[in-house]
């Protein structure tokens, strides 16, 4: 059963799998642990990421193609749902046809920036997409009365997501009001996907992804048409990248470009794929649920640390909480010098090495 | 241009050293991409004369789309010669163009009496001080960068994206350390404020700079690539940089020499741009960068004479529907790119190899 549902790839680590647990269960009992607001929202923001992460590693870790334009399409979805909702009302049909929206011209984009660039050369990929990103983000800033510009757009959810919307009365618990049910909307949706995206690498398809990875130049003397299969995983990626989007903005009820299309937004993914560890999508999970946290919690011990060497002037300044992307920047270098493979990568060798289990995995 | 003459030393030149006794066969010259700069900004004359725009104003824009142009193009030009000899795409190259910016204002503040004072001699040294002070500081950045960042990723096309991107992150956040976050100011030399008007014509005198500058890099390039030893040496590289190898030079020291000049080109070109805008951020870089990538991929990557004509087509679209359709100003030039790419694949001067 379990080996089903996790498509037959499982974490290959006690340390990892205890991980993973716990990171399942904390986001699953969120709502019933945690009372703050800020925790919740930290707990919504770990599952948006999820999904966003490894919709990213199925292009980076697995299919060895660099984007910038994820942040594009995480906006298409959250714009779609969020100026749907704003225009046609609050109800769920505004929401379903805006996030049908969204993925039709989602992946209708993909397809054109992958069939464009994808076909010369894959570094021409990164430009094209980092330019098409920029003009997306612009575009978006700029046509203020479709998009609210760069104050972008509050909006009402269906009834059922509501705060003031209350479910039940539970004995211990208190109310079980329409913000756990967002909660839990986010929640299983990107459990759901997680395993698709897991169930996506392990099929023969994600194979064929794997080995263009690793030499794109045998994978097509073998018979596969590298292109089509590296324009299907941007189109899959864009897809999923398009419902935590729309996630994103049915829980947050706003929509912007500072949260959904900032280059800094894109900076954060490539930072959790590669701490997390490229190429597994566990180290999605756990980067994202990492990174979310440290976004969070470092810059509070950072102003601590700051306030404690405030007399030497430059180290000051360098602990200045505004500065915690220089740490995270430093560490990301590092990373892919010295742990290419990430947290994950890491984890699954320190559990084979002692053991020393010869060509055990195929 | 640049591209053919490559092709033809490409071709199998018998005996080519001894001097000029056979000559070396001519690759058939490509002028068609040129055609493209008139055909534009015969085409933005013909909509703005329909919108009843009057010329004064389509020959600003021409004179700041070649400003404009000259700028990226001398940020560029750097970018895409490393790119060709070497197969190294550096996507931190707007840190330079950042560092370069900053370190000329700073040169700049204590030479303020220079600066403000009514003199053009006074006021080009401190601005030629602070030239040189940009290009020396991001040079030796750059071989650092070299060095450090790149030299262990030779070869990986993925790390080297993800290494120099997260060199960017890290250049960014040390400009805030180093310099603050907030915008500075970044005051012109009295003599260069202004502008020259002949008949209803303003000509901005800074514009007129830049497309010098712009114009000696280019020439300075093509003589240096065209007529030097060094220049062969870097044109054999682009072409086959194993061959290179095999006859004794030392690529990697080549690649060097090209990287730092690279980088002290995007000092150069950041400091000219920041003089443009007269403001400075830190973000200043990534502005930049969005159009060199686009000036790079029109022109071919590793080509200097698809990198030329790419960037004025660039600033040449930008200008124009910058004032005519403003909100589209960056996609228009994504279309562009589109179309060209629909048109040759390669880019406009495609470099042979690989």
């Amino acid at each position: 059963m379990l080996r089903a549902l996790l498509s037959d790839d499982l974490p290959d680590s006690r340390l990892l799998s205890a991980l993973l647990l716990a990171i399942l269960l904390l986001l699953a009992l969120a709502p019933l642990l945690f009372s703050g607001a800020q925790a919740i929202n930290t707990a919504a923001k770990i599952c948006v990421f999820i999904v966003l992460v490894a919709s990213y590693d199925l292009l980076l870790g697995y299919t060895g193609i660099v984007s910038f334009a994820h942040t594009m399409f995480y906006g298409i979805g959250g714009y779609g749902v969020g100026l749907a909702l704003y225009g046609w009302g609050a109800s769920w049909a505004a929401a379903g046809a805006g996030l049908g929206l969204a993925l039709v011209s989602g992946i209708a984009l993909a397809l054109v920036i992958g069939l464009f660039s994808l076909r010369v050369r894959a570094i021409f990929f990164a430009m094209i997409t980092l330019a098409v990103a920029s003009a997306f983000a612009i575009l978006a800033a700029q046509l203020s009365e479709y998009t609210g510009g760069e104050d972008g757009r509050s909006f009402r959810v269906p009834e059922l997501l509501r705060p003031s919307y209350v479910l039940t009365e539970l004995p211990l618990l208190g109310p079980v009001t329409g913000r756990t049910l967002a909660y839990y909307l986010v929640f299983v949706s990107a459990l759901v996907l997680f395993l698709a995206a897991l169930r996506i690498v392990n099929s023969p398809f994600g194979r064929v992804l794997q080995a263009i990875r690793e030499n794109d130049f045998r994978a097509e003397a073998l018979g596969y048409r590298t292109v089509s299969y590296r324009t299907a995983a941007n189109c899959l990626a864009a897809a999923m990248a398009v419902v935590a989007g729309g996630l994103n903005a049915l829980w947050l009820r706003y929509t912007g470009p500072d949260t959904t299309l900032s280059f800094s937004i894109m900076v954060d993914i490539l930072l959790m794929v590669v701490i997390g560890g490229m190429g597994t999508m566990y180290g999605a999970a756990i980067g994202a649920s990492l990174f979310v946290l440290a976004q969070n919690y470092l810059q509070k011990l950072m102003a601590t640390a700051a306030q404690a060497t405030e007399a030497v002037p430059l180290l000051a300044k360098l602990l200045h909480p505004d500065r915690w992307l220089l740490w995270l920047g430093i560490l990301f270098v590092l990373s892919v010098y010295f742990f290419p493979t990430g947290i994950v990568g890491k984890l699954r060798e320190a559990k084979t090495s002692p053991r020393l289990r010869a060509p055990a995995q195929p | 241009m640049l591209s053919p003459e490559d092709r033809a030393a490409s071709a199998p030149a018998p005996d080519s050293s001894a001097d000029g006794v056979e000559p070396m066969p001519k690759g058939k010259a490509d002028y068609l991409p040129l055609l493209l700069l008139p055909a534009l900004a015969a085409g933005a004359l013909a909509i703005m004369l329909w919108q009843g725009v009057p010329l004064s104003t389509w020959i600003t824009l021409t004179i700041a789309a070649l400003a404009m142009g000259a700028m990226i193009f001398v940020i560029a030009s750097g970018l895409t010669l490393v790119f060709g000899l070497m197969d190294v795409l550096n996507f931190g190259h707007g840190a330079f163009i950042a560092v370069g910016a900053y370190l000329a204002m700073t040169t700049l503040l204590p030479l303020a009496g220079w600066v403000e004072a009514n003199s053009l001699l006074l006021n080009l040294s401190a601005l030629g001080l602070a030239m040189l002070v940009a290009m020396l500081g991001t040079g030796v950045l750059g071989l650092a960068f070299e060095r450090i960042i790149i030299m262990p990723v030779y070869g990986q096309h993925l790390k080297q994206i993800l290494i120099t991107t997260g060199g960017l992150i890290v250049a960014e956040q040390l400009i805030h350390v180093v310099w603050g976050g907030d915008q500075k100011p970044m005051p012109l030399p009295s003599a260069l404020r202004g502008a020259i008007v002949v008949g209803n014509v303003a000509l901005e005198k800074f514009r007129l700079l830049a497309v010098a500058i712009g114009l000696l890099v280019f020439l300075g390039m093509l003589l240096l690539l065209n007529r030097s030893k060094l220049g062969l040496l870097i044109r054999a590289g682009v072409e086959n940089g194993e061959m290179v190898e095999a006859l004794g030079y030392r690529i990697r020291r080549l690649f060097a020499v090209v990287f730092v000049a690279g980088c002290a080109l995007a000092g150069l070109g950041g400091t000219l741009w920041a003089l443009y805008r007269e403001t400075l951020t830190a973000s200043i870089g990534s502005e930049v960068i969005v159009l060199v990538f686009i000036v790079i991929i029109i022109g071919g990557l590793g080509s200097v004479g698809g990198c030329f004509l790419g960037a004025l087509l660039v600033a040449q679209m930008a200008n124009y529907t910058g004032y005519l359709a403003p909100k589209l100003a960056l996609a228009s030039n994504i279309g562009l790119m589109v179309a060209i790419l629909m048109w040759r694949p390669q880019g406009l001067y495609p470099v042979a190899k690989r």
